[in-house]
């Protein structure tokens, strides 16, 4: 895109989007853009040099984040965002890598990645947009779609119990570990601005709506579904990641619950593995 | 009843498997086979059929529970598309040496990178030699009349083999045609139980699967599977006449259109042929003696019937819907292959199209035909291997 005129207004995150791939394909009431545009005013935020970024997306409407970034990106497939941050980071760890993608993407198909990255305390920063379903291809049931709400694969209810997603990651290793809504996009990008700066593997599980494949089934209005994540949710830092099930009649617990220092991969395979 | 309706590719496999209905539907969503799963579990939640349905969390997850469920003594199916079945690869092969009858709806798709969501053969190509037989179908009635036989011809007793009912994404699945829907209780009745070989449900006899097997065995295991696959030739036919007498629709290993007295045959696979027979009734009209060869059955391959069925044709065009880098395409591999030992040998060249579902039109397929004419007026094939609507070629 021409560089803009003078009297033209430009967008504050220009920098650092690709505009000839606009427009997005997101749909109107979607929250994966407000989460994209968070992750991006974070990076600003940070006032590391945009050379120094990468981000990585799997396969979803979450996973487009890495073909919209102006940053080095890559579209992996579904499920193997991790392995790919994994490798970018150890081939380079001066490089800042955030993996960008959906609850389906990070938990079902590449759950066992997630684990073991935490395991390691890679350091990397992992931001999951939770909307309760695989949003992409039509609103089949995942690993985060809550007990008994429907999807197109469980037309009169999920039989199953979803994951925890910050016990999960607190269980496995994670040193930084939070969880946000998208509408509470002050303290997302607060928390994304740690995750980055913070050394070791960072979590963020940002709740977020798909009022096409989830609200509708669900019968949750667009609305209805950021009044739920405004009056339905708890701020409470250092809450116990036991008690983080997501139930909005019981109030979902958010804030940042997790934040320790930890050695990471690198610095321990430097201790244990370099020959000297 | 039977009756004729509109409906996707996609929704003739769900209803097709509505009607086999199987006992465990293992199932993970990709592009563009996802409908058959989501149609499917509407039928499970509405108890039109009796089928476990497990949402698993990837395909290799998917493909590992039909074959647990297809030992433990359950007659199974799933379906999936390009990335969904190379995550499957590994278990493609378990299915497949452990004999287990699975049927799945593989809708085709390119596979990535870069990310493409449409149709070619990369997924099922690539697959060819992981042990299933594949069948191929180039519109909606086929696909179905396809899933009906595969249950019957995966379950015969010298082939247990599992078999890929094949389809072109987008194109076949997700575009509307009317097909000939048969009668539930007459597939039924044509599909009949199932019974399983050594169920490892049976306490009484137990066995052991996959259990580790070196120089002593494995070679005949892959034997056997190579002489199941064989028997699977003639499993399809017989499967395929069965169809005819009962449902009036006759299928054989591969379609021949109009290559009687044809000079100059395209050889191809699914969707594109409806367009290539277009084409060729246009020609026929003017006197242009063109003919199509349809495959049907890719694994087993018939190699003897198709030398046969060229025997008067000079020259064939092998079009490809998928790539080997650095060989032939998979098609023209076996073509030649089977041309090889026939007395009267045509000229025979190879041609690379659709990849990520660009089109192939019928002027395109007019300018095939074109080329092929002059290749056999001068007698010399110019190109040997070429692509089709390609930029920079
Ligand atoms: C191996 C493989 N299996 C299945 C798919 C199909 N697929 C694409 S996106 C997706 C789910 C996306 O869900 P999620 O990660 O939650 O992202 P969302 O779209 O909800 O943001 C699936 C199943 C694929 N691309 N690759
Ligand atoms: S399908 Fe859902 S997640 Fe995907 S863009 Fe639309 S609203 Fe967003
Ligand atoms: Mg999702």
């Amino acid at each position: 895109m021409a560089k803009a005129k003078a009297n033209q207004k430009v967008h504050p995150l220009e920098e650092l989007i690709r505009t000839e791939r606009l427009p997005h394909i997101w749909c109107s009431g979607c929250g994966v853009g407000t989460v994209f545009s968070a992750c991006l005013a974070a990076i600003q935020e940070t006032g590391i040099d945009h050379k120094k970024f990468s981000m990585v997306s799997g396969i979803g409407c979450s996973g487009r984040g890495a073909g919209y970034v102006k940053l080095d990106s890559f579209h992996t497939t579904h499920g193997r965002s991790i392995p790919f941050a994994t490798g970018i980071k150890m081939a380079n760890p001066s490089l800042n890598v955030i993996v960008f993608s959906g609850d389906g993407d990070l938990f079902a198909i590449g759950g066992n990645h997630f684990i073991h990255a935490a395991r390691r305390n890679m350091d990397i920063t992992v931001i999951c947009i939770n909307n309760f379903i695989y949003g992409m291809t039509g609103g089949q049931v995942a690993a985060t779609t809550p007990h008994m709400d429907r999807s197109a694969t469980t037309p009169y209810g999920n039989p199953e119990m979803p994951f925890n997603l910050p016990l999960m990651a607190y269980a496995s290793g994670a040193t930084y570990v939070a969880r946000w809504t998208m509408i509470h996009s002050r303290d997302l990008t607060d928390s994304f601005v740690e995750a980055i700066n913070h050394r070791g593997f960072s979590f963020i599980e940002v709740l977020s709506p798909c009022p096409i494949n989830y609200g509708r089934r669900n019968k949750i209005k667009s609305l209805d579904m950021l009044k739920l994540f405004a009056d339905n949710t708890i701020i409470k830092n250092n809450a116990d990641p036991a008690e983080l099930d997501i139930d909005f009649k019981k109030g979902v617990v958010l804030g940042k619950f997790v934040d320790i220092d930890k050695p990471t991969p690198d610095e321990n395979y430097e201790k244990v593995c370099m020959m000297r | 009843m039977s009756k004729v309706l509109a409906i996707t590719g996609a929704g003739a496999m769900s209803e097709g498997m509505r009607q086999i209905n199987p006992d465990v539907v293992p199932a993970f969503p990709i592009t563009p086979s996802t409908q058959v799963i989501e149609d499917f579990s509407q039928f499970v939640a509405d108890g039109k059929v009796d089928t476990e349905m497990i949402t698993v969390e990837s395909e290799h997850s998917a493909m590992s529970a039909c074959i647990g469920a297809a030992a433990a003594g359950g007659r199974v199916m799933t379906a999936t598309s390009s990335a969904g079945m190379a995550l499957m690869w590994e278990m493609l092969y378990i299915a497949s040496s452990m004999r287990q009858p699975v049927v799945m709806t593989l809708i085709n798709r390119a596979l990535s990178a870069p990310i493409n969501i449409h149709a070619d053969h990369s997924d099922s190509m690539g697959a060819r030699d992981a042990g299933w037989i594949q069948l191929y179908a180039e519109n909606n009635q086929e696909a179905y009349d396809n899933l009906i036989m595969a249950p019957k011809i995966a379950e015969k007793m010298d082939v247990r083999l599992p078999v890929m009912v094949c389809m072109d994404g987008f194109i076949i699945s997700h575009c509307v045609q009317t097909m000939q829907l048969e009668d539930d209780d007459k597939v039924k009745k044509f599909i009949g139980g199932f019974e399983s070989t050594y169920p490892v449900l049976d306490t009484e006899n137990p066995s052991t699967w996959g259990a580790l097997d070196l120089q002593d065995y494995y070679i005949e295991h892959k034997r056997a599977q190579h002489i199941a696959m064989k028997n699977a030739k003639d499993a399809i036919k017989k499967v395929s006449e069965e169809f005819a007498d009962i449902f009036g629709r006759k299928y054989e290993l591969f379609e021949s259109y109009r290559i009687d007295d044809a000079e100059r045959v395209i050889i191809a696979i699914n969707s594109v042929c409806g367009e290539i027979k277009e084409v060729i009734d246009e020609r026929r009209e003017a006197g242009d003696k063109v003919g199509l060869l349809k495959i049907r059955s890719f694994r087993p391959f018939p190699y003897e019937e198709i030398a046969a069925a060229l025997e008067r044709v000079k020259i064939v065009t092998v079009l490809d819907r998928s790539e080997s880098m650095g060989a032939y395409g998979p098609l023209f591999t076996e073509i030649r292959t089977a041309l090889f030992d026939a007395p009267e040998k045509p000229m025979v060249y190879n041609r690379i199209f659709g990849l990520g579902g660009r089109e192939l039109f019928m002027s395109d397929i007019h300018d095939i035909f074109e080329e092929n004419k002059t290749y056999l007026e001068t007698g010399k094939v110019e190109k040997m291997f070429d692509y089709l609507k390609v930029r920079g070629g």
